[in-house]
């Protein structure tokens, strides 16, 4: 092992794999372009609020007002009005594909004020609520935070003070968005990606156009060319990583933080997806069989090890499959460092990951052969 | 070695040298390399002197990429004694690679990366110190130094094969094939090369299914076909021993052809006249004597000799009619 022979081949390979869009593309472009994309589509669903139309026929009244206020207070619904002249509330809902509807009649503000004052006049008010049967859980949110807030001028309407009272508090601290877990997952992404996609191929096509063959001629060995290979992805990651963490905190205020103990998942992880790439590559006698080899091995990876999902989420029969994949322990360990700050977690994935890197980097040194027999 | 860590320049001291018996550069005796039932390489015995071009010269799938690749280091002979500048390439490639240069058939390279990028890498992983332009001139790449090889022609790219050959300033240097593929132009430019490795003292052990190009370039000529090495010699000893003799051919009246086989000549008709076959010396003097004499009708006259392509074909369709009955062609893998 000459340090100085993989420092003089680095350049080289850096420089070809600079100059070729494609790869460059998939490891520091397209990263990026997807937590653009999964973090506008999913960040409303960071917060739990209830979208909530309301039409309210009495929007003269003070009392109206007041209540409508008080419900936007609970934090358990947005509340978006609609002018009376929509007619049919139910109607506009089911056309504008929205599950939950508020109908204020008219002459609550009257009523509600008869009762106050203990005048003529004060009697049952009925508010609307629609909800949609098959979105059960936001049904739920919304008749009881209406159902909260009618209790309350209940209460105050017969003199009473409420007496048994719920204090919301969250669990942990802080509150942990689609985004923060979004970030460790497209990091994981990448580590796996620029590897595997450009291994798969290199150790295919350099075979047949004989440019192993090549370096064998030179005093390059394979354990420096592998070295200098290993570093290579080891930059790409550490520098997508810097690219991911950039865009997450700047564009949707993801609450990550790049801990010392997520960096060995940044070497070790480039490691193992360089040697299961190499693997899968030297295995297949062409470049168009490695392809599928390569996209049968990264495909399951890339969905099922948390990347866009958290795993947690998964059904419960899909978690082993996940658990199966190597790839799910290098984003459990980021997520363990960058969103969690659980050091504990940190150590057992990084354990994984290391065996599965030697293990892997051993398998692939000993498949891959520069010379013929 | 001579001129390590300089840039390879023509190294008049070698001349010196070769005046003194030298070590033969490549010393083959029964090599074998088999795949399964199949022998690729069939008992090869050869010598490569120092500072000679010598040639391996067979028709596709003779097994002459496979012998070169084993004398490179790149494959595992399955048996026999093999020795490149006194060592076993395969086990002792690591000492061999920074004496001899390789240019492999269908030789690829690193398509993002220029020549210039190209001989820098070698030179760092050599550790040598190599005047790039020197070198980029040399193999007549000079304004191509800055474009990426997948840009470069054909023939381009095997001069950036020479190039990186040369790197390491070699004592040996291996080419299989250099001018498949090439237009004629660039066959000249790269046998010009070849010619002027050859004057700066080095040995080249060069295949080719070229006749031309063997006869053009190679000191040696070694036939092989299937696996085996049919003839060794200089294009003229090959041609000597295998040829057939040199011979008078007549335009005229095919009754010639009588008169002369009645003085003992060894006669064949040929195309609109015969041809003889001239033994001695003073054979031609006789025939045409004869000829004036007999007043038998006849125009002109000339000598036919054989050429490489000739004995080639003799020798390799020989065996190929032979093999109808053989075994299967020792094609390589």
């Amino acid at each position: 092992m000459n340090l100085r022979r993989t420092a003089a081949y680095f350049p080289a390979y850096a420089k070809g794999y600079l100059r070729n869009p494609v790869g460059l593309f998939m490891s520091l472009v397209f990263p990026v372009i997807l937590i653009l994309i999964f973090g506008a589509v999913f960040s409303n669903t960071g917060s739990s609020q209830v979208p909530l139309t309301v039409e309210n026929l009495d929007h003269n009244s003070s009392e109206s007002v007041a209540f409508l206020a008080a419900l936007n207070e609970t934090g358990a619904v947005s509340i978006s009005m609609v002018s009376p002249s929509v007619g049919n509330l139910s109607t506009y809902l089911a056309h504008n594909d929205l599950s939950a509807g508020l109908v204020i009649p008219q002459g609550f503000g009257a009523t509600v004020l008869a009762c106050k004052m203990n005048t003529s006049g004060c009697g049952p008010v009925h508010l609307l609520v629609f909800t949609n049967p098959s979105s059960g859980s936001e049904a739920g949110i919304v008749q009881g935070a209406i159902q909260g807030v009618a209790n309350g001028e209940n209460l105050w309407i017969a003199g009473h003070q409420a007496v048994v009272m719920s204090v919301n508090l969250n669990v942990g601290n802080p509150i942990y968005h689609y985004i923060d877990y979004l970030v460790p997952g497209l990091i994981g992404f990448s580590v796996l990606v620029s590897p595997m996609f450009s291994m798969v191929n290199v150790s295919s096509t350099w075979k047949r156009d004989k440019l192993f063959r090549q370096l064998s001629l030179t005093p390059l060995t394979r354990g420096e060319w592998l070295t200098a290979t290993f570093l290579w992805y080891v930059l790409l990651a550490f520098l997508s990583t810097l690219f991911l963490l950039g865009t997450g905190s700047l564009v949707y205020g993801a609450h990550v933080t790049l801990t010392l103990l997520a960096l060995p998942f940044l070497v070790v992880g480039p490691i193992l997806f360089v040697s299961i790439g190499l693997l899968a590559g030297s295995v297949s006698n062409t470049p168009e069989s490695a392809a599928v080899v390569g996209n049968i091995i990264t495909f399951p990876m890339m969905f099922l090890s948390g990347t866009f999902f958290p795993v947690s989420l998964f059904p419960s029969w899909l978690v082993p499959v996940a658990h199966a994949l190597p790839l799910f322990y290098v984003i459990d360990g980021l997520n363990a460092a960058m969103v969690f700050g659980n050091p504990s977690a940190v150590y057992l994935d990084l354990a994984v990951v290391l065996v599965l890197a030697v293990l892997f980097a051993i398998l692939a040194a000993r498949v891959f052969n520069w010379r013929e027999d | 070695m001579v001129g390590r860590g300089v840039s390879p320049l023509p190294r008049e001291r070698r001349d010196g040298e070769r005046k003194k018996p030298m070590p033969a550069s490549i010393e083959v005796s029964n090599l074998v390399k088999s795949y399964g039932s199949l022998q690729a390489v069939d008992g090869i015995d050869c010598t490569v002197e120092s500072g000679e071009v010598f040639s391996f010269l067979g028709p596709n799938g003779a097994g002459k990429t496979t012998t070169v690749e084993i004398l490179e280091g790149l494959r595992r002979r399955s048996s026999g004694e093999v020795r490149v500048l006194g060592l076993d390439p395969w086990t002792e490639l690591g000492q061999l690679r920074r004496r001899m240069g390789v240019i492999p058939q269908d030789f690829h390279f690193f398509p993002k990366l220029t020549p210039r990028e190209a001989i820098r890498l070698y030179a760092s992983l050599f550790a040598v110190k190599v005047d790039v332009d020197e070198l980029l001139a040399r193999v007549e790449l000079s304004d191509k130094a800055d474009n990426r090889y997948d840009t470069l022609s054909g023939g381009q790219h095997q001069k950036v094969g020479v190039a990186l050959a040369l790197v390491n300033d070699p004592e040996l240097c291996f080419l299989d094939e250099p001018t498949t593929g090439l237009d004629p132009r660039a066959r000249r430019s790269i046998w010009d090369l070849i010619r002027k490795l050859r004057s700066e003292g080095r040995t080249i052990f060069l295949t080719t299914h070229y006749l031309d190009e063997a006869q053009q370039l190679a000191d040696r000529i070694a036939i092989i076909n299937r696996g085996k090495i049919i003839a060794t010699g200089s294009p003229r000893e090959i041609i000597a021993r295998y040829g057939r003799p040199e011979r008078l051919r007549i335009e005229g009246e095919p009754a010639l052809a009588e008169r002369l086989r009645a003085l003992g000549f060894r006669v064949s008709p040929s195309d609109g006249g015969v041809d003889v076959e001239l033994t001695s010396k003073g054979d031609a003097l006789r025939i045409l004597e004869t000829i004036s004499s007999s007043g038998l009708r006849w125009e002109s006259f000339s000598t036919q000799t054989d050429t490489l392509e000739d004995v080639f074909i003799q020798l390799v369709g020989r065996l190929e009619e032979d093999s109808v009955l053989g075994t299967e062609p020792g094609t390589t893998p």
